[in-house]
Parts: structure tokens; C-alpha cells; sequence
């Protein structure tokens, strides 16, 4: 993609039919740290790499608690995604306010899509520079949503977004079917973090310091896993041998 | 707006509390900003019971314009979708503008088209934040509403809410009369019967309003009775009661 004279404002146009700066916005997901989510029988999960801008910091928290029935893990411009959940956190709390009740994942997400659209179509702003997974569940099961920079949401069985995410998503085509049948919440986290192995650059394994999952269930709330906590998991797929060498790729320190 | 003890009603300090009063109401009539202040075409008695197989509300078709029974044929109860059936006491004019939003959050979600619907504890609850935003700002909507049907999961449930936003849920909920002379008579027989059945909460609530008839003076003997079960929601077509007035041919005590 190189540059032309129809990709300087979100409002224009170009002569194909594109707009160029959507497209860009895009691109700034796949500069973030892999993150993926799989929807099973009773349970949504969400695992992510995390990223530490140098050795002395800390690694980048990818996943935000959003209510107890719902949280989201992010790919690209943090500082958008924290605008974004601060919006789904009160659109959540509003909803229980009013009707005592979760507000249904579908009616969340499309939400944000309507604010996230008005960024893609008015002159002088610009389109939020983050990929939210959301995983949810509502009166209707489990649900994982992929909410796009250009506001497109798709919901989804399994997605994998950030860098290296390919090799993610080629793993959850070839198991995507039988992630309906997993009751089991380890099993399904096990399956996660085996795609998401496979996104690892080269010379790197998942430790407990880079890896954050997080799971919510019919009956059980949205909960976040970090550091030691990670580790049970970790120890399942232990033993097995990396399916896909990752391929190298260029990575930017601003976008986690 | 100039209240009764506000020091922008034109009424020097000293004066006594009739004149005041004499001024405030002068001052109301020729007020701008108009506030609820009293009902003016009402229901009487919303009954709801609560049984194992479905919840039960009743109501008389009655609107009376003070003393006068000037409406007699008005629905005051009404079905918001399949979970959830609501009946409404106080001002008519009140009833409708409420029946109009929940009309409104029917379309919208069928509009939207994904399958989400409000059960009876939404409702109830989006109402209770309505009324109670009302009273807090002086002008509230005149009502009692009773908020009848199923939880997400099936459950029956039954719900109060007033104009100053009190709202509870219960076995047995009456508004305005029938909380003196119906709840007694429904606290009893759920107490007597805890297992009631739709068909039992119906017969309750025909001799509940029989009663309310005879010593509610702004009831009427023409009622509808509202079902929520499994299969759905139903109001029926209105119907009455037979009543004996034998005992009020030789009243004593009213020389």
C-alpha cells in the first residue's frame, strides 16, 4: 500500500471505490501483539501475547474486564482502546441501571460500532486505531465478537488479530469446528494457547510474563488471568511440540 | 415558579396562610411551566397474584372523571410483548403516554431484529427508573403499575411500581383500594392454597373485584383479566360479575 493523493482525510473518496485511511486505521491492528479468541459450548475465552516496550518496563496489559458478563482483549493504539472500553464500561452500566439486567453482547458491540463509525465518516477525524476481541456471554451463550478499526464488527467462532496472527487463524481453521462441542474450560484455553504459540517471534516461548488469558461462562463472571496465575495453563500444552514456525515480521514499540 | 413558602411569591412576609394560600393558587393558574399537579380521568384497582404456572392481574374497565363514571369501557391493562403484561391505576392520560414508550421499546427491538426482548423484570425496572426520574423533578406521572409476567428463564414474577418510584415485587401486589380490601382477601387464600393455579388466581380475582364493586365507589362491575403463562400473554374480553344489592334496600344509619 503506498501512498496517493485520495488517502489524506477519511473523508475522500478514491477513484476505486476505497478509503484509504479506514484502510490504513486497519493496518494498525496488525502492528499490535497477537491476541485471539475462541468461542466453546458454555465458556468465551481470550488469550494474548503481551509486549514490553524494553526490558525495564513492564509488559503492555492487552485485556480489559468490560462487566461481569464481558471483556475485551485489544491489537493496536492502546490509548483508543482504553476511549472504547471506558464507552462499553458505561454502556454496560447504564444498561444494568435501567433494566437490571447484562446488556446483551450484540446490542454492546453494535454500540461501539455506531460511535466507531462517526471516526470513518466525518471531516477531520479519524477512525479509532485498535481491534477489539470481545468475549461475552449473554442470554444467548457465549459470544466473541471482532470489533474492526474501519467499525465493522463481525461476530465470530474464533479470531486471531495483531502480528504473527496468521499462523494463529490457520490453527483455529483447522479446529474451528469442533470449538461448539468444548465444554471444558481448560481444554479451550489449551487450544488458544497453542494458536497463540504459534504467533511467538523467533528465539521466544509463552512465559507467564507475556501471556494474559481471559475467560467468562454461562454461570461463571468475566475473570483475568496474569503472571503466575497463567502458569496452570501454561503447563497443559507444555509437552506438546510448536506446530508452525512463526515468520518474522517488523514490530513497532507505540503500538501494543 | 413560586412556591407556597418561596420568597418570590408576591405576599409580604406578615401575611397569614390563607391569603398566601389565596396567592399561590392565583399565581399557579397563570403559571407557564405546567407540572403535574392532580389526576384527572383515573382507574381504580390493579390486582396481581402470583402462581405456580403464571402470574394473574386484574382490572376494571373504568375511567371516572372525578365522581362521575364517565368512561366505561377503557383497557387498563396492557400486553408489552409475549413475557410481559402491565396494569395501570391513577391518571389515564398518564397510563397511555406510558404505554406509548413501552409500545416504543417493543418496535425498537423488533426493528433491530436480533432477538432481544425485555422480560417482566427489565420492564419493571425501566419503569422504576421513569417514575422515579419524574418525582425527582416535581411532575410526576399519576400511576400505579403493576408489572406481570416471566423472567428470562421462565420464572413468573410480579412487580409493584408507584409515582414516587417505590417499587417491590410479591405473591399478591393491589393498588389504590384494593390494597385495603382485595390483598387481605388474596394474602389469604395464597396462604390457604400456596400452590395456586392460573385457573384458581382467576376465579380469586373475579370475587376480589366483586367486593371492590360493592365498596370501591369509583369501581365498576366490568373487568378484565390479564393471564401470563408459558404460552404467553392474554387479556380477556371484558366481562362481570353477579351482584346481590338485596341488603342495601333497607339502609339504616342515613336518616
Amino acid at each position: 500500500m503506498y501512498r496517493n493523493q485520495y488517502d489524506n482525510d477519511v473523508s475522500v473518496w478514491s477513484p476505486q471505490g476505497r478509503i484509504h485511511q479506514i484502510e490504513y486505521a486497519m493496518e494498525a491492528v496488525k502492528q499490535g501483539a497477537a491476541t485471539l479468541g475462541i468461542k466453546g459450548k458454555k465458556y468465551a475465552v481470550v488469550v494474548a501475547l503481551k509486549r514490553a516496550s524494553s526490558d525495564l518496563s513492564s509488559h503492555q496489559k492487552k485485556i480489559i474486564p468490560i462487566d461481569e458478563h464481558a471483556g475485551i482483549s485489544i491489537a493496536g493504539l492502546t490509548s483508543d482502546a482504553r476511549i472504547l472500553s471506558r464507552f462499553m464500561r458505561t454502556e454496560c452500566l447504564n444498561h444494568r441501571y435501567v433494566y437490571g439486567s447484562p446488556l446483551s453482547i450484540s446490542r454492546l458491540v453494535s454500540s461501539v460500532g455506531d460511535k466507531a463509525q462517526t471516526g470513518t465518516q466525518i471531516m477531520g477525524r479519524r477512525p479509532y486505531g485498535v481491534g477489539l476481541l470481545v468475549a461475552g456471554c449473554d442470554e444467548s451463550g457465549p459470544h466473541v465478537y471482532y470489533i474492526c478499526p474501519s467499525s465493522n464488527f463481525y461476530e465470530c467462532k474464533c479470531m486471531a488479530i495483531g502480528a504473527r496472527s496468521q499462523s494463529a487463524r490457520t490453527y483455529l481453521e483447522r479446529h474451528k469446528d469442533n470449538f461448539k462441542d468444548v465444554e471444558d474450560l481448560g481444554e479451550l484455553v489449551a487450544h488458544a494457547l497453542r494458536a497463540l504459540r504459534d504467533c511467538l517471534p523467533n528465539d521466544s516461548e509463552l512465559t507467564t510474563k507475556n501471556v494474559s488469558v481471559g475467560y467468562v461462562g454461562t454461570e461463571v463472571p468475566f475473570t483475568m488471568k496474569d503472571d503466575d496465575e497463567v502458569a496452570e495453563y501454561l503447563k497443559m500444552i507444555e509437552e506438546e511440540k510448536v506446530a508452525v514456525p512463526a515468520t518474522g515480521e517488523e514490530e513497532t514499540m507505540e503500538t501494543q | 415558579m413560586a412556591g407556597l413558602f418561596s420568597n418570590s411569591l408576591h405576599v409580604p412576609k406578615n401575611v397569614d396562610m390563607k391569603d398566601r394560600l389565596a396567592e399561590f393558587w392565583r399565581e399557579e393558574a397563570s403559571d407557564p411551566v405546567k407540572h403535574t399537579l392532580r389526576p384527572i380521568v383515573t382507574g381504580t384497582s390493579v390486582l396481581g397474584v402470583k402462581c405456580v404456572d403464571g402470574v394473574v392481574i386484574a382490572a376494571d374497565t373504568l375511567g371516572s372523571y372525578g365522581s362521575l363514571a364517565r368512561f366505561r369501557d377503557i383497557e387498563r391493562l396492557m400486553k408489552v410483548n409475549d413475557s410481559v403484561l402491565i396494569g395501570g391505576f391513577g391518571d389515564y392520560a398518564d397510563f397511555q403516554h406510558i404505554m406509548k414508550l413501552l409500545n416504543q421499546q417493543t418496535v425498537d427491538d423488533a426493528v433491530i431484529g436480533d432477538g432481544v426482548y425485555r422480560d417482566a423484570p427489565s420492564i419493571h425496572n425501566w419503569l422504576r427508573c421513569v417514575l422515579y426520574n419524574r418525582r425527582t423533578k416535581f411532575n410526576p406521572l399519576w400511576n400505579t403499575i403493576v408489572v406481570a409476567g416471566k423472567t428470562y428463564s421462565g420464572e413468573p414474577y410480579l412487580g409493584y411500581v408507584d409515582k414516587i418510584g417505590v417499587s417491590f415485587q410479591d405473591k399478591s401486589v393491589a393498588t389504590g383500594f384494593g390494597s385495603y380490601i382485595a390483598q387481605p382477601m388474596m394474602r389469604r387464600a395464597l396462604e390457604e392454597n400456596p400452590n395456586m393455579t392460573v385457573a384458581q388466581a382467576r376465579d380469586l380475582m373475579a370475587r376480589c373485584l366483586k367486593v371492590l364493586f360493592y365498596r370501591d365507589c369509583r369501581a365498576l362491575n366490568r373487568f378484565q383479566i390479564g393471564t401470563v403463562t408459558s404460552e404467553g400473554c392474554v387479556i380477556s374480553e371484558p366481562m362481570s360479575t353477579d351482584t346481590d344489592w338485596s341488603i342495601g334496600a333497607n339502609p339504616s344509619g342515613y336518616e
